[in-house]
């Protein structure tokens, strides 16, 4: 397909839409499709038929439009009856409807009420700040588009971007305009992402001893890593699920950059709706020639393959993502070299996060300077967060960069429900840290919350009401890092072992003072001595939770201050250890 | 451990006459193989990466989705027909948590231990299943019914906490319900056979 025939086809596609006088969206996102939902989509239809206005109307199931909490979501967008000025925008020529808790029963009252007013008892209204104090770039088209048609995507610019591109820039174009743009990694630690495009372009294949498979044409390869194992954060995921295409172009212009002609993208085994959504798009874009040999007429070949994962946190990591695909076990390995320079099967390899590649097509079709005017002075763009725990609206948000975190819980997320109060947030999962109710006017960017000790990460967000127990918090993460610990290095091997001791025997109320200065040793090891991300991390809610709610640890310890090393720990051999590290 | 991983592995899987897992009588590895229509799944996923090493996790996959669990036959097989070592296919089908070398049972349910579920109170509506089913998270009811299971994360956290009943998605239970849910459930499974 080049790029006339893509422009005929969104024209089409287009013109074949605005003949139907409404357009029922449901969301059959993991979250609505887990209470039937695709059930309301056939009821709908059926509904349709009987009142003989099936030619009029369309039914699209979605990817997820983002307050799950109130699902199954159906959203309706009618014509305006009667007569609208020709040129008025096309947003004033529609209204559109929000129906939450939707049932299959509902099918008939819903189609009954569609050019008279609103079925009021389904009625959730579009005005609420849940939508209104969103900013839509990565999620522009989620609950918009039917994630398992091209034509979907193509009718509202899909694949435009990658054709400017190919057409129109020379790579080294591309990855300035990249950079420009301030666009930074969304995995969590925030590398900028042009940055790390030139360097994979400028590496050399021959520079380190490779061993690509036979049948793999290709020396630097472009990773998408869709290996979302945060426990409570689930933005990748709908992006896969819901806009699989854009993530597919994203990674088809960086392979253009860097020089690739290879990609793998890496999901969870977990997704398998993810997963299928993924297989069906590159399956549609090699037929309409938009991936595979000969991208749109011009020389460029691109191909896309899915690895699944198999249930571990640590693959999350580059290098031990990277040892998964090559078909072992995911150990991380030392760097440098880094991926950039020698990566899969010892080649140039750009690895990116899912939300980070479906940034690039708006960047390159709207240009650098659009995305660097929103955000903060060195956090461009948005932020997609996963909001659940104790608040109101559990759902996907998408956010400018620098909003408060009192607007997100409290605007957005609409408070802390049951009259209680709000106690903290946990943000970046097992490596991140909770943040207290007095950072909530501390603007969301990657240096902020570094400083008050936790991360952007993935985008997970966990509010927590003054009913939860933080050192219980501490130790689950603890716990979910001990059995994540992939046993390559020690620190990270029996360190979480022993922290995770601790503390569950300050748990059972068995701990003295002596175990939280222990404790806070063994943290600090562990972060400065483990090989990769996870061990380096696993301590970050420990340190953040004895940081801002240290009388929690120190009510549950029984010992008086100063007191000898306890039992317990002479017993791991743990004071001995510290001892000798200091 | 070591030790018997390897004897096992190296010697040979089914004696000749010795009655399978699943009933029939099998007589030599190769029988075995062409008897067993699942095994083409796994030699068309194995093929599909040129038989190279690159394609082991995959070629678990399918061999876990075909058989419910990766036996020591199965295992030796793929490492056969991969050219590698049955250390390396060992050691990568223990390293993920979503390879399972024990039969399970007929039904599994998941309980999601996530941030969101867990913080929302699925270490009550764990232990509410296990006290019900009499059987520990990892294992399966006496009467191989049902494999209890324990998840980080299935990304519905909206709908926190949330299990999973032969992959349909169960989602706001709580520790006084969920037994019911999922006893219904069975029922239901058991009725439709």
């Amino acid at each position: 397909m080049n790029l006339e025939e893509l422009n005929a086809t969104a024209t089409s596609e287009r013109l074949a839409r605005m003949k139907k006088r409404h357009h029922m969206y449901v969301c059959v996102g993991t979250a609505c499709q887990a209470l039937n939902s695709e059930q309301i989509a056939k009821a709908l239809q059926a509904a349709l038929k009987q009142s003989g206005q099936s030619s009029e109307v369309e039914v699209k199931c979605v990817g997820c439009p983002g307050l799950c909490s109130l699902g199954p979501l159906v959203e309706i967008e009618s014509q305006i009856n009667g007569q609208v000025a020709p040129g008025a925008a096309e947003d004033e020529r529609r209204r559109s409807v929000l129906y939450q808790f939707v049932k299959p029963e509902d099918a008939g009252e819903i189609v009954a009420h569609l050019d008279g007013e609103p079925v009021k008892r389904l009625e959730t209204p579009l005005n609420q700040p849940f939508f209104t104090r969103q900013t839509k770039i990565v999620l522009e088209h989620c609950g918009k588009i039917d994630p398992e048609r091209i034509e979907d995507y193509i009718a509202v610019g899909g694949y435009q971007a990658l054709l400017k591109v190919l057409t129109e820039m020379t790579p080294q174009q591309v990855i300035d305009e990249i950079t420009r743009s301030g666009l930074r990694g969304r995995g969590g630690a925030g590398f900028p992402t042009g940055l790390k495009w030139g360097t994979v372009a400028k590496s050399d294949p021959s520079a380190y001893p490779t061993n690509v498979p036979e049948g793999i044409q290709s020396r630097k390869f472009v990773i998408c890593n869709g290996d979302e194992g945060d426990p409570g954060a689930f933005m990748d995921r709908s992006v896969m699920e819901g806009d699989p295409h854009r993530i597919l172009e994203g990674m088809a212009i960086a392979a253009y950059a860097v020089g690739a002609n290879q990609g793998f993208i890496y999901v969870r085994a977990e997704y398998p709706l993810a997963v299928k959504r993924l297989r069906t798009a590159i399956r549609q874009a090699q037929r309409a020639g938009l991936l595979g040999s000969g991208i749109g007429g011009t020389a460029f070949s691109f191909n896309v393959d899915i690895r699944l994962g198999a249930g571990a946190f640590v693959c999350g990591e580059e290098t031990a993502l990277m040892a998964s695909i090559e078909g072992g076990r995911g150990v991380p390995r030392p760097r440098p070299p880094f991926p950039a320079e020698s990566g899969l099967w010892g080649c140039p390899t750009l690895i990116n996060n899912v939300e980070t590649l479906a940034n690039v097509p708006p960047i390159i079709l709207k240009g650098a300077a659009w995305f660097a005017s929103i955000g903060t002075e060195k956090s461009k763009g948005t932020k997609v967060f996963a909001l659940t725990g104790q608040v109101t609206n559990t759902g996907l948000i998408e956010v400018p960069m620098g909003i408060s975190l009192r607007e997100i819980v409290f605007d957005i997320g609409g408070g802390i429900p049951g009259g209680r109060q709000f106690k903290a947030v946990q943000t970046g999962g097992p490596s991140g840290g909770c943040i207290p109710a007095q950072f909530l006017d501390m603007p969301v960017d990657y240096e902020s919350l570094a400083k008050v000790g936790s991360i952007m990460g993935s985008g997970g967000m966990i509010v927590m009401d003054d009913s939860t127990d933080m050192v219980e918090v501490a130790r689950f993460f603890m716990e979910f890092c001990m059995d994540e610990s992939c046993g390559k290095c020690i620190p990270c091997r029996a360190g979480t072992v022993q922290m995770y001791r601790i503390l569950t025997k300050i748990q059972e109320g068995r701990a003295t003072r002596r175990d939280i200065q222990i404790l806070e040793e063994l943290c600090d090891m562990v972060k400065h001595t483990s090989l990769c991300g996870l061990g380096q991390s696993a301590p970050n809610p420990v340190i953040s939770t004895l940081r801002y709610f240290r009388e929690e640890y120190e009510r549950k310890v029984n010992g008086a201050q100063g007191s000898e090393v306890s039992v317990g720990s002479e017993e791991w051999g743990v004071g001995k250890l510290t001892a000798h590290s200091a | 451990m070591i030790s018997t991983i390897t004897k096992t592995m190296t010697s040979t899987p089914t004696a000749p006459g010795r009655p399978t897992g699943n009933g029939a009588v099998a007589a030599t590895p190769s029988d075995r193989l062409a008897g067993d229509k699942r095994y083409k799944i796994i030699e068309a996923t194995m093929r599909r990466y040129g038989y190279q090493g690159h394609g082991l996790i995959e070629a678990l996959h399918s061999a876990q989705e075909a058989f419910g669990y990766l036996d020591d036959f199965t295992l030796k097989h793929i490492s056969r027909t991969l050219h590698l070592p049955p250390s390396k296919v060992f050691g990568v089908a223990t390293f993920y948590n979503l390879f399972t070398l024990k039969p399970q049972g007929a039904h599994t349910c998941v309980v999601c231990l996530g941030t969101a579920c867990y913080i929302k109170g699925a270490r009550e509506v764990l232990a509410a299943i296990e006290g019900e089913y009499d059987v520990k998270a990892g294992g399966t009811t006496r009467d191989s019914q049902l494999s209890l299971l324990t998840a980080r994360c299935f990304g519905s956290c909206a709908l926190a906490p949330v299990i999973t009943f032969d992959g349909e998605t169960i989602g706001k239970v709580t520790p006084t319900a969920v037994a019911q849910q999922i006893a219904q459930r069975l029922a239901a499974v058991q009725q439709a056979r």
